[in-house]
């Protein structure tokens, strides 16, 4: 095989394709949970029919997101998916300890404030970002 | 587990690209595979085998059989 006949390998091709479908969906979903979260306040007045709508495109679309997470997960190499499904792994990890000891702060009175479930998903996405950084200086 | 795919790479004169494109892998995969750092599955170590026309044994040593 000569140099010249090497182009833009399948491999990258398909994992290209999957990262803009999964980025579109992501966004896609960010917005619905906007729409769902904010529009029954501030545009239709919580009228429960527009809202249910809402809150199933939400879930729909949520859906199509996590399928193209899979196909997405499923274009990666083994060491690839091997650095990715062990970051998932330790932030699902994390997110249970630190979450029921979270809310165990509470029932105990050592914190005042209700637990949130935005604080559990920023640990999970600061553990699950470190990890997957962490996996591929491992394996540089 | 080591391996001699950096030297079957550079006999051919291929990048770390051009044959992770041939293994339909990354080219981090292909560096950490020649580095030691990453073992490959069974299925990759046939493909390589196959695209050197080798024997898994040729490309593939248990570092223990070594020592």
């Amino acid at each position: 095989m000569s140099k010249q006949e090497w182009g833009k390998s399948s491999y990258q091709e398909r994992n290209n394709s999957n990262c803009i479908a999964l980025r579109n969906w992501t966004l896609t979903w960010v917005l619905t949970m906007a729409i769902a979260s904010f529009a029954p306040r501030f545009i239709w007045d919580f009228n429960t029919v527009l809202t249910i709508i809402a809150v199933l495109i939400n879930l729909g679309v949520g859906f199509k997101m996590l399928i193209a997470n899979r196909d997405y997960l499923r274009g990666l190499d083994e060491m690839q998916q091997k650095i990715l499904l062990e970051a998932m792994a330790l932030a699902l990890g994390v997110g249970l300890v630190v979450g029921l000891g979270y809310e165990l702060l509470e029932d105990i009175k050592l914190i005042t404030y209700q637990p949130e479930i935005p604080h559990l998903v920023y640990i999970m996405v600061i553990t699950y970002i470190g990890a997957v950084i962490s996996g591929h200086r491992k394996y540089q | 587990m080591k391996n001699c795919l950096k030297v079957l790479r550079a006999e051919r004169d291929w990048t770390q690209a051009q044959l992770a494109d041939a293994l339909d892998v990354s080219r981090q995969t292909v560096n950490a595979i020649e580095k030691g750092k990453f073992d490959p599955s069974l299925p990759l170590a046939f493909k390589a085998a196959r695209l050197f026309s080798l024997s898994i044994e040729d490309i593939f040593q248990d570092e223990a059989d070594t020592m």
